[in-house]
């Protein structure tokens, strides 16, 4: 059971997230939120849909501001710490004008053409580096976008449903590399996923985020690689499963289609 | 698709042809035959005969290039003046707030309707020319540029800004690239429409030009050279838009759209 990590530990960052509120307008979405990363941790984070989960996640990677609270990394204010972090989001946000190379040198100083080619390498497209990004498959882009992220060698790697457009066999494929450049480079990780077997398959703890704050806080202590035919897997899927489902639907987002049909757009944002 | 063989190649670069060949062929048997009056409508001989002549005297080569000069500055001064504004309101909210509402109430004026503002300003000068062709290519490339930069992905700009990019580097590698396409339709817009205002400019006021060729060789009842000269018009414009596609397939060739044209 407690097979120890082949984490290495030290490259990833600590992020302590501490009684982070986010409102737009009104509504708030975090409500005093506390999260705590240890160094190269890997944590999911699950919840119903519109609950703030990629809110969070860009809150941490700087994009968006908190209304109060603090995010540090390693002690220090987050903020200064913007070029340790990347992020991969849903869609792989590669520039279709550049070819994939070039994608993964963007906004590199020097020559970093030798850099790049590694990088794509390191996730098995280093013979798509001339290719434009229309020429890849969905799959394909992702992993692109991954070798964007590690050329930078990120000390916190930010994931928000990365593989939520892919199909099940490329999805687990990407499980299976992502968890490798985990091991190997060591930094800490946040995936947001609506997968909660994806997330028991990757991750060290799986967070739920409901009404703002923190559901659930479930450790996953499974040896890596993991099986997902296993009893201990199946039962833990089920236990956060049940819990997700448990959680009321956020008071914004309206109950059913039904309500959409009957009452049309005028009751829309109600 | 792809392996097409090089018959049915050779077959669909001949067939676009096909018609305009009939037309010309009908065109010169009923001229030889004396159906058309070639005071009205000479042969296509006669024009092919009237070209030969002026090129071989070098009034035609001299015409083509002050034509195409002004048709180029004109719209060199109209599509830059275009752009530059079009790339203020497209990247800042204040340059938007402060210029695009003049810009778009100077749009509804038609160009043509400056003609006679314009020889009071300039005469018949040669500045009357290209401020006409400037001001009509103006508005094309404005509003393509500004439009292009407005609907750049916003996923694209952000990721670039969490991957450091700012100022220039943003511009160049992320905005621009965005906007291209868009701006690349002003372009070709604005180039049809140079050489339309130019040929009305030069057929009203010019002593040099292919609408001067034209309005000269009225007077003296050359049909031919008046035919030539529309036919070098529609030559030039659509040398330009071959050069204007060419630029799109060059600079646009990451966009599957663009690959196979
Ligand atoms: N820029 C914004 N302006 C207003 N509301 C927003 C904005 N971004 C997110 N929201 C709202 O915040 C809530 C949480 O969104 P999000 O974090 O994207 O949820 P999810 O957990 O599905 O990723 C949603 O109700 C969404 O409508
Ligand atoms: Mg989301």
């Amino acid at each position: 059971m407690n097979a120890p990590l082949a984490t290495t530990a030290t490259r990833g960052v600590a992020l302590d997230v501490r009684a982070v509120s986010k409102q737009f307008g009104e509504r708030t979405v975090l409500d005093q939120l506390d999260l705590r990363l240890d160094r190269g941790e890997f944590v999911a984070l699950v919840g119903r849909s519109g609950c703030g989960k990629s809110t969070l996640l860009r809150l941490i990677a700087g994009l968006e501001t908190a209304s109060s609270g603090d995010i540090t990394a390693d002690g220090k204010p987050h903020a200064q710490a913007q070029a340790q972090t990347r992020m991969m989001f849903q869609d792989a946000r590669l520039l279709p004008w550049k070819t994939v190379l070039q994608n993964v040198g963007l906004g590199l100083p020097g020559d970093w053409k030798a850099a790049a080619l590694n990088a794509l390498a390191e996730v098995g497209l280093e013979e798509h580096a001339q290719k434009w990004p229309a020429q890849l498959s969905g799959g394909q882009r992702q992993r692109v976008a991954l070798a964007r992220a590690l050329i930078h060698t990120p000390r916190l790697l930010l994931l928000d449903e990365p593989l939520g457009a892919l199909d099940a066999l490329t999805r687990i494929e990407m499980h299976q590399l992502i968890e490798r450049v985990w091991q190997k480079h060591g930094f800490t990780v946040l995936l947001v996923t609506h997968d909660v077997q994806e997330a028991v398959a990757l991750a060290d703890r799986v967070i739920l985020i409901e009404k703002g704050q923190i559901g659930l806080d479930q450790a996953v202590v499974l040896p890596r690689p993991r099986t997902r035919a296993s009893h201990e897997f199946g039962a833990l899927e089920e236990h956060i499963l049940n819990r997700v489902l448990a959680t009321p639907q956020s008071p914004i987002s309206p109950s059913g289609l039904d309500a959409v049909v009957h009452f049309g757009a005028l009751r829309w944002a109600q | 698709m792809a392996s097409r063989s090089a018959s049915q190649r050779f077959a669909r670069q001949i067939t676009p042809w096909l018609v305009p060949a009939l037309i010309v062929i009908a065109w010169q048997v009923a001229s030889s035959l004396g159906r058309i009056d070639t005071r009205i409508m000479p042969s296509p001989f006669a024009v092919l005969k009237a070209g030969e002549t002026l090129a071989l005297s070098g009034e035609l080569w001299t015409h083509l290039r002050i034509s195409f000069v002004r048709a180029m500055l004109g719209f060199a001064i109209g599509g830059g003046i275009g752009l530059a504004l079009g790339l203020i309101t497209g990247l800042s909210r204040r340059g938007e707030l402060a210029l695009d509402s003049t810009v778009q109430m100077i749009r509804t004026i038609p160009p043509l309707a400056l003609i006679p503002l314009v020889i009071l300003w300039f005469g018949i000068d040669e500045s009357a020319k290209l401020f006409l062709v400037a001001f009509g290519t103006l508005f094309p490339v404005y509003i393509n540029t500004y439009h292009g930069i407005r609907s750049v992905d916003p996923g694209l700009v952000e990721m670039a800004r969490s991957y450091g990019q700012r100022g220039w580097p943003l511009f160049r590698d992320v905005i621009l690239p965005g906007a291209l396409p868009s701006i690349l339709v002003g372009v070709r817009f604005a180039l049809g429409f140079a050489w339309i205002l130019l040929i009305v400019a030069e057929t009203i006021s010019a002593s040099s030009g292919i609408g001067y060729l034209a309005t000269n060789a009225r007077e003296f009842l050359q049909t031919d050279v008046v035919v030539l000269s529309i036919l070098l018009y529609a030559l030039l414009g659509k040398a330009s838009d071959v050069v204007a596609r060419l630029l799109e397939r060059r600079w646009l060739r990451w966009n599957p759209a663009y690959q196979n044209v």
